[in-house]
């Protein structure tokens, strides 16, 4: 059983905190201090896996982790789940943020902390691996949100308006079009003071 | 507006404050705003709200009072805001909380709603943080959800029904028939969940598992499907088709087999043809792969698929991908109990992992090298676990040392070089060592009499280099203060002689006395060796008698009152002196376990002197007759030989009778052989051995054997103790003692002597032989000395 699955960068400020089993608020702050503390310890050649601090259940427990430059992924789990399946796992959830968000990056993390939740609830149900097949998670999560938008009504009209237009089919916009020398007069402009 | 925008907005607003207190201020004015807007009755931004509301969570900042707008949104009928409020239930509200309550009925209403994502929504939540009253509530619900037609539905149920089963155990058998038929489904994303659900009930209730078992047909012909299908698009991860399922699949296959030899057989080819054809360069493969290596090992696999996985494994354990070799000296960890020469195969590699820079890799090559440790190989396992403590990591020390200290416990191949082992830990991690080690190393160092003169050479060296360790202050503070004169003597022959005057012992005890890094338990340990040098040194004696009083006005209570003792010694009890501080004998070493290389001393059972039994007394004396009344007779109330717990029988009640009881054994000494014969006769023996021995107890076992030709049937044994003592007789094993010896009866009794008499019994045997009923009494005087003593 998957027990919690942290996101935090490297300074660490938590992106995105998942508990599956109860603790207080308290304690969930410093499950993810410790947690940090013991990762971002770690150099980047040794391996993913880590015992869990005493917060988290101690030596039971593991702390299965990737970096992605600013950004740690830690999972913890107990000794019924398969390590090396969990590192493929956070692969699979990193590639399927990747699609849903276009390139993702921090930010992106930080400002739809929302819908974050919503993919992972796709993938992890309960502490538990629910869909690894990175298409169809996709597919529900846009079904989803398209029923929201829909029941949005005129209020989401301009949301919608901003993403028309980022799905717009826009021809190439020509950058850097090398002129050459043209020699163009110059009125002569007032000075500007 | 989308929900998200106003959420940004504030995101921002938080980030843009520079300093932990501005950031405090923005945030407690955000949730007081929000908690206003809570509290005013019909709001279209209620969501917007709450997300707020968790994001502020996710920072660390209080956020219980949006529990009941939770509950609120979760009732609502538009999807985003029902969206939120789920969220928020399984972020906020836990079983502990009242509100969760409240939430059951929006759940089972939802479960049934027309939209599937609703009724996911619902079954996410259910899954998550679902209370035991919830799961009894709704697990109807969830068993009908596992048999609609929606795979996207079916999925999520399955795992829901997990959950319940381990919330609540006692609604697993309703899940089983479900569990079975989800079986055949294609999607994959069920068929994962169905695995999951089987295993969480196998491993629930062990009982299930026969039913479980004739899925093995079924699973092994998905993971062929699996396995020898070529590339599928959907489900490829690096190459391998689905890793997930094949994994726990492969994890159901190893509950099912195991101890079973049928389940077993089927899956050995399927196994074999995994071990194979997987591909192990990526993790995907080297996932499926380690799973497969543990199941192989786990169930009762033929012998060539073992090698098959040891191999594996080797080859894992070579790997230059630190994951895999973790993963695979974990595997290694988990067969080193079974499969011991297997894994000693790989010996060099793992103390190699030792010196990796890796701090997981090397707490797992500790693990596994301590696990190693064999008479055979302790010499060189020794050096370098010993190389490796004087460089691991501290997190590391305490667990090297305490396995180094058990390992040279057992397989030491002799004394010198166990003390010697042990002294070189304490040198290099003396900090680190358990208490406990001190008195086991003393004890050790007293056993080993022809080594006292090297062993204090040695100490009274590290103890002037060093006097920070506390361990090894304390043990070489006690050594000098045994074996001072051999010190003192100048002359060893195992090492170099030391040449050291009396000023300087003492000068060396009293550093450590004064020293700020002793602590007080070290303290101790250097005042009494002083005071013990009194009667081993001849000149300085004086010396001694005034640091002992100066140390009588000591702060510290326990110093004081040694010092303050010590001094007593010196004034009024001087002749007592050289008695009271002569070299301690030998130390007994309390548990049975201690083997040095050494056999542990046993007495012979002398027999013949010292046979507490009395066979047959078919001749009654005075005293016997009122014994034997106790078992004769219908109205008598003789022990049954049921499991009852009876009282003793009472003496016919006359004062003589008692003292006679107690005046019949003369001083017959209990002899220290564990198993005595009570009654041999007409092919029948009975030995009695006593388990446990307490002042007031005794547990002993009688054990029947038969040597004739023939059954013996009807055996029982009755049995009657004196007046304060009380008897109980567990049930016997059996009641017929097979011809030959090939069986034996067992009968457990258990005396309780509170009064802490002799204790003494009377046995009577009926049995049956032959055709002929006989009957036998045996009277035991006294019981053996427990084996376990």
């Amino acid at each position: 059983m998957i027990k919690a699955i942290l996101i935090f960068n490297n300074h660490g400020k938590p992106r995105l905190s998942k508990f599956y089993e109860h603790y207080t608020e308290d304690t969930e702050q410093q499950i993810i201090r410790e947690t940090f503390h013991l990762v971002s310890k770690r150099d980047d050649n040794v391996c993913n896996f880590l015992e869990g601090g005493m917060l988290i259940g101690g030596s039971d427990n593991k702390l299965i982790y990737r970096h992605y430059a600013t950004l740690y992924f830690v999972f913890c789990v107990d000794s019924s789940e398969s390590e090396l399946g969990i590192l493929d796992l956070i692969q699979v959830f990193v590639e399927t943020l990747d699609k849903c968000f276009e390139n993702v990056c921090e930010l992106d993390l930080i400002f739809h902390m929302d819908k974050v939740h919503n993919i992972l609830s796709e993938m992890v149900m309960g502490g538990m691996v629910l869909e690894t097949n990175m298409n169809e998670i996709i597919t529900q999560v846009d079904a989803q949100n398209k029923m929201e938008k829909s029941e949005a009504g005129i209020a989401g009209a301009p949301a919608r308006a901003v993403s028309a237009v980022k799905n717009m089919n826009l021809p190439e916009i020509p950058r850097n079009i090398n002129i050459g020398d043209i020699s163009i007069k110059v009125p002569n402009l007032p000075s500007f003071k | 507006m989308s929900p998200s925008v106003r959420l940004q907005e504030m995101i921002r607003v938080i980030r843009s404050a520079r300093t932990q207190c501005e950031e405090r201020g923005v945030i407690q004015k955000e949730c007081a705003a929000i908690r206003a807007q809570f509290r005013q009755a019909d709001n279209g931004g209620r969501s917007h709200n709450l997300a707020k509301l968790l994001y502020v969570h996710m920072l660390g900042y209080p956020a219980h009072f949006g529990q009941m707008e939770c509950v609120r949104l979760i009732a609502s009928p538009r999807y985003s805001e029902k969206r939120v409020g789920y969220l928020g239930a399984m972020m906020l509200l836990d079983e502990k909380q009242d509100a969760s309550l409240l939430i059951t009925n929006s759940i089972k209403n939802d479960l049934s709603h027309s939209s599937p994502y609703v009724q996911s929504l619902a079954l996410c939540t259910l899954a998550c943080m679902g209370s035991a009253e919830m799961c009894r509530d709704l697990a109807p619900e969830i068993d009908r959800l596992l048999k609609t037609a929606n795979a996207y539905i079916k999925k999520k149920a399955a795992l829901c029904a997990v959950h319940i089963v381990r919330k609540v155990p006692e609604l697993a058998e309703l899940f089983n028939t479900a569990a079975r038929s989800l079986l055949t489904e294609k999607n994959h994303g069920v068929l994962h969940g169905a695995v999951v659900l089987i295993t969480e009930l196998c491993e629930r209730n062990p009982s299930a598992l026969p039913h479980f078992r004739k899925i093995v047909p079924d699973l092994v012909h998905i993971m062929k499907g699996l396995v020898m299908s070529g590339y599928s698009p959907e489900h490829n991860v690096a190459g391998i088709s689905d890793p997930f399922l094949q994994v726990r699949i492969l994890r159901l296959l190893r509950i099912l087999g195991r101890n079973d030899d049928e389940a077993s057989d089927a899956m050995n080819d399927l196994l074999a043809q995994v071990a194979t054809n997987t591909d192990s360069s990526k993790t995907a493969g080297s996932a499926v792969l380690y799973e497969t290596v543990l199941t192989i090992m786990d169930i009762n696999s033929e012998c060539g698929l073992r090698i098959l996985a040891v191999n594996i494994l080797g080859r894992f354990l070579l790997s230059n991908d630190r994951n895999i070799r973790y993963v695979s000296m974990m595997s290694l960890q988990k067969i080193v109990q079974t499969d011991h020469n297997a894994v000693q195969r790989h010996r060099g590699t793992i103390v190699d992992c030792l010196k990796d820079q890796d701090a997981s890799v090397k707490r797992r090559a500790l693990e596994l090298s301590l696990a190693l440790v064999s008479a055979a190989n302790i010499r060189s396992l020794m050096k370098e676990l010993l190389l490796f403590l004087s460089c691991c990591p501290p997190e590391l020390r305490a667990q090297t040392a305490s396995g180094i200290f058990s390992a040279a416990e057992r397989f030491a191949p002799s004394q010198r070089w166990h003390i010697d082992t042990a002294l070189h830990v304490l040198t290099t991690a003396g900090g680190d060592v358990r208490d406990e080690m001190v008195p086991s190393l003393i004890q050790l160092i007293t056993t080993a009499t022809e080594l006292h003169c090297y062993t204090v050479h040695k100490l009274y060296r590290a103890l002037v280099a060093d006097i920070s360790q506390q361990s090894l202050v304390q043990v070489a503070c006690w050594c000098i203060g045994e074996y001072g004169d051999l010190l003192l003597r100048g002359e060893c022959e195992e090492t170099e002689p030391v040449q050291v005057t009396e000023d300087d012992v003492l000068d060396a005890l009293e550093t450590v006395l004064q020293s700020h890094m002793s602590s007080p338990a070290t303290r101790g340990f250097a005042l009494t060796a002083t005071m013990k040098l009194s009667t081993r040194i001849s000149r300085n004696v004086d010396r001694i008698r005034s640091i002992v009083s100066i140390y009588g006005s000591c702060i510290d209570v326990e110093l004081q009152q040694r010092a303050v003792e010590y001094n007593a010694l010196f004034k009024k009890y001087d002749h007592m002196r050289a008695a009271v501080l002569e070299r301690m004998p030998v130390i007994d070493r309390s548990s049975p376990g201690h083997d040095n290389g050494e056999p542990a001393v046993i007495q012979a059972p002398d027999k013949t002197k010292n046979n507490p039994v009395v066979t047959l007394t078919q001749e009654p004396t005075n005293q016997a007759r009122d014994l034997l009344d106790l078992l004769g007779g219908s109205d008598e109330p003789a022990q049954p030989s049921t499991v009852q717990p009876a009282p003793a029988a009472p003496v016919p009640d006359s004062g003589s009778a008692g003292g006679d009881l107690l005046d019949l054994l003369g001083g017959l000494d209990s002899i220290p052989d564990p198993s005595v014969t009570v009654y041999e006769q007409n092919g029948v023996t009975v030995k009695l051995r006593c388990d446990r021995q307490t002042d007031v107890g005794v547990t002993a076992t009688l054990v029947a054997s038969n040597t004739t030709d023939s059954d013996i049937t009807q055996f029982t044994l009755q049995a009657a103790v004196p007046k304060c003592v009380q008897l109980q007789m567990r049930a016997p094993s059996g009641d017929v003692l097979p011809a030959r010896g090939a069986g034996q009866v067992t009968q457990t009794v258990h005396l309780n002597n509170p009064n802490k008499v002799s204790l003494r019994m009377r046995v009577r045997l009926s049995y049956c032989s032959g055709g002929s009923t006989c009957q036998d009494t045996v009277q035991v005087d006294s019981f053996p000395a427990s084996a376990s003593h």
